[in-house]
């Protein structure tokens, strides 16, 4: 198991074709559904970076590229899992049916905001959908995966928890801790390293990428170490099924590095042509994973060029509905929840600090 | 009713909980097996077993962060942090992770932890065992920190908090774990044995948290306090004979105000009295609400008497600690000003 770590996982080969042990075997419509997840995932992303640029909102990040990794996992992963995301995992909750309407109202912080108001756009948190609270510090949940596992074990629950980093994430202390105490405890975690080769600016080998690889920190920790293509859903759909048995069975945790590529610049606030070569995204390593799902479907006869094309437009238009319902409430600034909510959850029952505070306010 | 140090009372109520409340758990560097450097988990993994009291890796982080999730998962874990020095590594989860996730998360995960770590000086620890760090807790909206002062209120106070729905930062004052501390280290330690306060019930009982202790009524002056500086007050008010009214806050977020309102307002003089260094110190919010509340009743500047703005230094520890003289001093101040 220790030469894992520098090999490569691959289901899917340059043909498109599925090949090797790694092969989930998955029905046809269920990869039907991971495609139409992953391609939900990216018309969304287009429009609502659109709908930054037209003052819509403050901020949008796009995992454009990343698609699979976090379809892949949804899906194969169980409904009781809890996956503890970096910003790039909205396929996560592509693939689980949440409410578009809901995602683009957090987007534009507005009335209807399920999160009221209090965070960043696409920092969601979505409990009854296995997606734990996000927030912009990087790192800082990957361990509260680890307690989540370890009390999912004390209390003989089966449920799993996904921890999510990404590859500059992995120079934190916060990780390093996470991979001792998932070792240590045996936790029923998989830890994951999603590595786009940048974080914003710096390529991978700022976080050490360039001295070994990511899935071998593992084996310094006593765990395995999985290394795989992040751009190919059946690999990483067979790689998550792998670690989930072993964290069933009561094996411990699994790291996971998922070789991926950020296809765009970091967020709206990003311009990548100030630190890569401008056509870099154009080679595209691993290719692009909806490319490569829709090909092997197609020579499985279970996809043409004209129903991706239908899925499209049909995604295009749910989006589109989905955006007018958010407006219809506001975009930012336009509408926003009742400003009580600002003093409202700070503690479980406000304190007379806050009572008075609102008092002042006037709310 | 059985007379028990803090750490027996500590203890008590950890083993109380942990009999209760079977979602209760805990785990620290050193606390299992060994039952803590300080013993308050003494007994506990023999008793309860190594799933609920067990040891964690040198990381204070870590140890705070798999606290954070067990507590969104829905147990209620109690992290023991060996000294508040060195809390530091884990201020990230404190600040950004437990004091934010109900907030942010609209009510959808909530980190019901509570974080023990002995606290204060006194005990020769120099400058990375004697901190007091609970202002910058304070600091943290949606942290509440608790402080008690005795083994009676160590108890109930930590069952309080153990119960409460929100992150607590329980310091325990370890000049106090094993007797009350006068502030005058040339007399005999003196033990609980026979402390009114030492008397502690067996069951489990509660104290709620943000209620100060009146410990003596007086209508000269107030003189707020928490943790060891409380004994060190009353032992000061006892020997200048100033009719002081003392209270312990017993827990300074939340804050009891009504409390310090109604003694400053009676009393017309506040003096506030913590070990933690001065400036920015907690002594200063409590200062300006004072201030802020009281100006029309006070009859003299609010003062604060605090350890000094250096590190806990070793040799000089009883130069840095603010023990009675510069309180009797302060006092006498306060009592002359017109």
């Amino acid at each position: 198991m220790r030469h894992l770590p520098h090999t490569l996982v691959r289901v899917l080969d340059d043909g498109g074709d599925a090949r090797g042990e790694w092969d989930p075997r998955l029905d046809d419509t269920v990869v039907l559904a991971a495609l139409e997840a992953m391609v939900r995932t990216r018309v969304f992303d287009e429009r609502m970076f659109r709908a930054h640029r037209q003052g819509k909102t403050s901020f949008y990040m796009k995992s454009t590229g990343e698609e699979a990794i976090a379809v892949g996992l949804s899906l194969a992963s169980g409904k009781s899992d809890m996956c503890f995301p970096t910003y790039r995992m909205l396929g996560w909750l592509m693939a689980r049916g949440y409410p578009l309407t809901d995602l683009v109202n957090q987007i534009y912080s507005n009335a209807a905001d399920p999160l009221k108001g209090r965070q960043l756009p696409i920092l969601y948190s979505a409990r009854d959908f296995g997606f734990y609270s996000l927030s912009g510090n990087l790192g800082s949940r990957i361990g509260h995966a680890v307690g989540w596992a370890m009390a999912s074990a004390y209390r003989g629950e089966t449920s799993l928890a996904l921890g999510i980093v990404g590859d500059g994430t992995t120079a934190e202390g916060a990780f390093h801790e996470a991979m001792t105490f998932a070792a240590v405890y045996h936790a029923p975690a998989i830890l994951c390293v999603t590595n786009n080769q940048w974080a914003i600016s710096s390529f991978a080998g700022i976080a050490g990428g360039e001295e070994t690889t990511f899935a071998a920190k593992a084996l310094a920790y006593g765990i395995p170490g999985l290394r795989v293509d992040g751009n190919d859903l059946l690999a990483i759909w067979g790689a998550a099924r792998w670690a989930a048995t072993r964290a069933r069975a009561n094996l411990g945790a699994t790291l996971i590095e998922f070789v991926t590529y950020r296809a765009e610049g970091h967020s709206t606030s990003d311009d990548p042509t100030q630190y890569r070569p401008h056509d870099e995204a154009k080679a595209w390593p691993l290719g692009d994973p909806v490319e490569r799902l829709k090909t092997y479907l197609m020579r499985r006869q279970a996809w043409s060029e004209d129903r991706h094309q239908e899925l499209i437009e049909r995604l295009g238009h749910e989006v589109k509905q989905a955006m007018k319902a958010g407006e219809a409430v506001g975009s930012l600034g336009a509408s926003k929840p009742p400003v009580s909510e600002m003093f409202e959850g700070v503690f479980s029952t406000a304190d007379w600090r806050l009572i008075e505070q609102r008092a002042e306010l006037g709310i | 009713m059985p007379s028990m140090t803090m750490i027996q009372a500590l203890n008590s109520a950890l083993a109380n909980k942990l009999e209760q409340d079977p979602d209760v758990l805990m785990f620290g560097q050193d606390i299992g097996y060994f039952g803590g450097v300080f013993r308050v988990t003494d007994g506990l993994q023999e008793r309860f077993g190594l799933q609920r009291c067990f040891d964690a890796p040198i990381a204070e982080g870590g140890i705070i962060a798999a606290a954070i999730g067990m507590g969104a998962f829905g147990l209620r874990p109690v992290p023991e942090i060996q000294f508040a020095d060195y809390i530091l590594p884990a201020f990230d989860q404190l600040v950004s992770e437990a004091a934010r996730l109900r907030y942010r998360s609209g009510g959808e995960f909530s980190a019901p932890i509570t974080v023990r770590s002995p606290y204060g000086g006194g005990i020769f620890g120099g400058q990375t065992h004697s901190q007091s760090p609970e202002a910058i807790f304070a600091h943290i909206t949606g942290l509440k920190t608790v402080i008690p002062s005795t083994p009676y209120d160590a108890k109930g106070l930590l069952v309080s908090a153990i119960e409460d729905d929100d992150p607590v930062i329980f310091l325990e004052p370890k000049r106090l774990y094993n007797g009350p501390f006068n502030g005058r280290p040339d007399q005999k330690v003196a033990s609980w044995h026979g402390h009114p306060a030492a008397e502690v019930p067996d069951g489990l009982y509660r104290l709620p948290l943000g209620k100060a202790a009146t410990i003596r009524s007086g209508e000269a002056v107030t003189i707020l306090a928490y943790g060891t500086m409380v004994h060190v007050a009353l032992s000061a008010i006892e020997e200048c004979g100033i009719d002081a009214e003392l209270l312990d806050l017993r827990s300074i977020v939340p804050l009891d105000i009504e409390a310090i309102e109604a003694s400053v307002k009676k009393t017309g003089r506040c003096i506030i009295f913590h070990e933690a260094s001065r400036f920015g110190g907690f002594g200063g919010e409590l200062s300006a609400l004072v201030q802020e509340r009281c100006f029309y009743h006070l009859e003299a500047p609010v003062e604060r008497v605090c350890g000094w703005d250096t590190p806990y230094p070793h040799a000089f520890e009883w130069d840095y600690f603010p023990g009675p003289a510069r309180l009797i001093k302060a006092m006498s101040r306060v009592m002359e000003a017109r």
